[in-house]
């Protein structure tokens, strides 16, 4: 494979650091909230933490359009996703299989985004959201599946009213969309099966 | 075209992925998984490869497993419970092949275990991962051929049909009369098939601390139980769901609380009831339980009283019944405890691998 | 005694040695070469390329002598074979309007440009043994006097090669076969084929999951993969009522086809080779609607090798699962795409049909639980109530 000088490297040995970031992932989506290190050696792009950067080369290729903001899309993120996935990069994000968004902007919201259908909810977009912070900031409760009896989190750097989105988007299950909330090389899962409650 | 081309160079070691898939067919079962455990219960349709292991013999559960193992991890594959049935031998070389895969027999070794029809009498722990290998996903199937109606089934919840069927079983018989592939609720949403395990084993799996993935190869369903998830296996008030009993301990190891297989003993109807968790009743006589049966079966040379190699001499003398059972657990041969009276070329043992 | 089960794995082991001893046969005859199966066996090949779906006609043949002719296991080696080869790309559309045709009839003219072309055939042998295959090496003359023209003493025709081949009347094909149901097209009178909108590339069923209803696509990939006798099956069940069809052979059509890939980077065809194909398309009568003038309809087969009975066989299933199409009822197994779809592939079916001798001894000890007890609880309630009869009688 011939690299473009502008984009850098991917994954060295594709094989096994895909295996070992997919069960980061894994265990990130079946035990939401517990913070899970998503290692690939990868040095991300520009606008992608490496978690979100390791994650999207584990999981996309052809067959998943992604959805990134435009100032990502248009740059070097864009190009280097296109690079190494293959993955086509759609501007509507009800079409995405996978879509990153920057946690403190106000769009798109993550009703935008595909929720499955009743026959199909496996259908729906994965949202890869970036923040400034996996804790530090307001903490909220989480139950449900995968989750003993409750847990709790406090990412740093999300919009006002995301915490009701994510509520809403539960509220749709079993639709709605499933989100990991990414910063450096870790993530947290929050599949639509999680409810959110407020810190006690 | 020329075949040659396209054969491998060395046909001994064939050119095949780690694991045998290539990466874009694993990450497609990846993405999969994902969906399966973000909604536990539902069934995620997926493009199953076709197997070098036939249709039916457990290739869902293989690509599950072939799609999430790596260097880090032990495996443990058992079919009815045992290490050393035939299949689970055959799945574990191919991963041992295809992947110089790390095996074992030893669940609370194990990082993955495949099962098909059992899981261990061993409690699981969490970061364990049990794949299981299903004929059937759809638990409604036997009541609706069609799968454009089971699909529109789950998409609203109607699963009236399912509680008719399970009263007329009562009304007929006096019980629901379901023993294995026994239906449960998922989340309070999905009617799942557990896999044609015995609803002894259901109980086990609700709000286990493991992972549990489904794979069915032929059907091309997966299907996943994060930890922690509510599984309630389907029953009314009048008639609770309950389990298997049997009125007498396994023969072997006196165990009163696991699943056993009944072993015609002659022609005469006598029979003996086992352990199908081979290595769970291995364990127990290495740690000095001894059942009705096992001086007769000793005697006969058919098993190993005491799979332990620690303890040489009489056994019952110097045994400690206290003894720490990892410690004692850890010393023993898995593979030569028990051994075929019938074949002289079977009794080589199956050996771990680990 | 109890009888344990381990030394699986040495079990096994020998069971592979057992089934290379039982391939090889008595070692006093010759070893059958892959050679003489791929030029011998070329029916059997053909039928382990379709439903191996993969056109090789070495591996189909090595997948013969492997599997000792079994020709659903030989069709499960080359899939599984299959599976692990890379994809280069998709070819471009064969036009099998352009065949170098061996064989080429139609049942619904008695003449047509091209003329009946009758190859290579058992259709007007009569089944009859011809015993000179049975010690004799390259017999190229057909057995049947009558047809030959030579005379008829069996017995002087006990060696082969003693039979005179016949001078056929054998004149260069026309290089004009223009396919029967583009003729009935022309006059408006055939149900046209149009590609769905925007002509998207074909679903592939060996990568995705099929949901339903099937498109046609995916029905005709399922089907020219399908077990033959499986379509053989349904194809007659439609002829006999269970399915509303009609069906008259338009044309079958076997020969070679050329099979061209655009490689990106060249941006123009180029040539891969030849393969050989059967084309079966069937005409059937269509009453026509309110909207549409009455136009006959079309079941395709297509199939690789000399395949006819898979072609027609597909072909009849093809119209009858069109029926959504056209607004029937789908009353009968063959209309039935999810029927049809999901038991036609064969080597699914064996595996799941032979699983069965896989232990199931873990779910059949719950059975056994459950009855003993129900028979028990039953018998000690009906004990109960004779012991109360009496009572009642007083």
């Amino acid at each position: 494979m011939t690299t473009n000088p502008l984009i850098g490297a991917g994954f060295t040995d594709p094989v096994f650091q895909s295996q070992s970031a997919f069960r980061a992932l894994l265990a990130a989506l079946s035990e939401p909230g517990t913070r899970q290190v998503v290692t690939g050696g990868i040095a991300p792009p520009d606008g992608l933490h490496a978690a979100t950067a390791t994650a999207l080369l584990t999981l996309a290729d052809y067959e998943t359009p992604i959805w990134l903001p435009p100032g990502l899309r248009d740059d070097v993120a864009g190009a280097w996703l296109r690079f190494h996935c293959g993955a086509a990069l759609v501007s509507e994000p009800g079409l995405a299989a996978f879509a990153v968004i920057d946690g403190a902007s106000s769009a798109p919201l993550l009703a935008d985004f595909n929720p499955g259908n009743d026959q199909f909810p496996d259908r729906s977009t994965t949202v890869i959201v970036q923040c400034t912070g996996l804790d530090g900031d307001e903490a909220v409760t989480l139950t449900g599946p995968g989750i003993a009896n409750s847990r709790l989190i406090s990412p740093a750097g999300l919009r006002p009213g995301f915490w009701a989105e994510v509520a809403a988007n539960n509220d749709a299950y079993p639709l709605g969309v499933d989100l990991l909330l990414s910063h450096g090389d870790a993530v947290f899962g929050l599949p639509r099966s999680t409810r959110i409650g407020e810190a006690i | 075209m020329n075949a040659q081309q396209t054969w491998p160079a060395d046909d001994a070691s064939p050119a095949y992925n780690y694991a045998y898939l290539d990466e874009q067919t694993k990450r497609m079962i990846r993405r999969a998984l994902l969906k399966a455990v973000a909604v536990p219960g539902y069934q995620v349709p997926f493009g199953s490869r076709e197997m070098p292991l036939a249709r039916g013999w457990g290739t869902g559960g293989i690509q599950v497993t072939a799609a999430i193992i790596g260097p880090d991890d032990t495996l443990k594959v058992i079919d009815q419970g045992a290490d050393d049935t035939t299949n689970a031998v055959s799945i574990r070389r191919f991963f041992e092949k295809t992947a110089d895969a790390r095996t074992t027999e030893a669940t609370a070794e194990a990082t993955i275990i495949q099962t098909r029809h059992r899981i261990p009498e061993a409690p699981l722990r969490a970061g364990q991962i049990m794949v299981y290998q299903v004929p059937q996903p759809e638990p409604l199937r036997k009541l609706e051929p069609r799968e454009a109606e089971t699909r529109k089934m789950h998409a609203w919840a109607e699963y009236g049909l399912m509680q008719v069927k399970l009263y007329e079983n009562i009304a007929r018989f006096g019980e629901v009369t379901t023993t294995y592939d026994y239906p449960v609720m998922i989340n309070g949403r999905y009617i799942m098939a557990p896999s044609p395990i015995p609803k002894f084993d259901n109980p086990k799996m609700h709000m286990s601390p493991a992972l549990q993935l489904f794979g069915a190869g032929r059907e091309k369903r997966i299907y996943a139980l994060p930890p922690h998830t509510s599984v309630r296996s389907l029953d009314f008030e009048d008639h609770p769901f309950r389990i298997q009993s049997w009125s007498a301990p396994c023969a072997l190891c006196a165990a009163t609380d696991s699943y056993l297989d009944e072993v015609v003993i002659d022609d005469q109807g006598a029979r003996m009831f086992v352990c199908s968790d081979s290595h769970h009743c291995e364990t127990r006589r290495a740690q000095g339980h001894r059942g009705t049966m096992l001086g007769d079966a000793a005697t006969s040379g058919l098993v190993d009283p005491s799979p332990s190699a620690v303890i040489p001499g009489d056994r019952r003398e110097t045994r400690d019944p206290f003894r720490n059972p990892t410690e004692q657990g850890s010393g023993m041969d898995p593979g030569s405890a028990l051994r075929s009276a019938r074949d002289d070329d079977a009794k080589v043992e199956a050996g771990a691998k680990s | 005694m109890y009888v344990a089960v381990k030394g699986g794995e040495a079990a096994i082991l020998a069971t592979h040695d057992l089934v290379a001893e039982a391939r090889r046969g008595d070692a006093a005859v010759p070893e059958i070469s892959v050679a003489q199966i791929r030029e011998q066996q070329g029916l059997a090949c053909a039928r382990v390329m379709n439903e191996g779906s993969l056109y090789d006609a070495d591996l189909a043949a090595l997948a013969l002598k492997q599997a000792q002719g079994d020709v659903i296991e030989a069709a499960f080696l080359m899939r599984a074979y299959r599976t692990t080869l890379p994809r280069f790309g998709s070819s471009e559309p064969i036009d099998t309007a352009r065949m170098a045709i061996r064989r080429r009839v139609s049942a619904t003219y008695k003449d047509l440009p091209g003329g009946q072309v009758l190859g290579p055939t058992y259709d007007y042998t009569h089944r009859l043994f011809d015993f000179a295959l049975m010690d004799n090496e390259s017999v190229m003359v057909g057995p049947d006097p009558t047809i030959s023209g030579q005379d008829g003493a069996s017995g002087a025709n006990a060696a082969g090669d003693a039979r005179v081949k016949p001078e056929h009347d054998a004149k260069p094909l026309d290089s004009h076969m223009p396919r029967v149901p583009d003729i009935l097209g022309a006059e408006g009178l055939m149900e046209p084929e149009i590609a769905p909108e925007g002509d998207p590339r074909p679903f592939d069923l060996t990568r995705e999951p099929v949901s339903f209803p099937a498109d046609r696509d995916v029905r005709l990939q399922a089907m020219a993969r399908g077990d033959e006798g499986f379509l053989l099956g349904l194809g007659y069940s439609v002829q006999r009522g269970f399915g509303n069809s009609h069906p008259f052979v338009g044309e079958i059509r076997v020969g070679e086809v050329s099979v061209e890939f655009v490689p990106e980077e060249l941006g123009f065809a180029v040539d891969l080779g030849e393969i050989t194909l059967t084309e079966c398309q069937m005409v059937n009568q269509f009453a026509g609607s309110k909207d549409v003038p009455p136009q006959f309809t079309r079941g395709y087969g297509l199939a690789f090798g000399h395949s006819e009975r898979k072609a027609m066989s597909m072909s009849l299933v093809d119209r009858a699962l069109k029926c959504r199409e056209f607004g029937e009822a789908a009353q009968y197994p063959a209309q039935q795409d999810e029927f049809v779809l999901y038991h036609s592939d064969n080597v699914e079916a064996a595996g799941f049909v032979e699983h069965l001798k896989l232990p199931h001894y873990v779910d059949f000890q719950g059975e056994l639980e459950l009855i003993r007890r129900i028979r028990k609880e039953r018998a000690e309630r009906l004990a109960n109530e004779t012991e109360a009869l009496p009572e009642a009688a007083e």
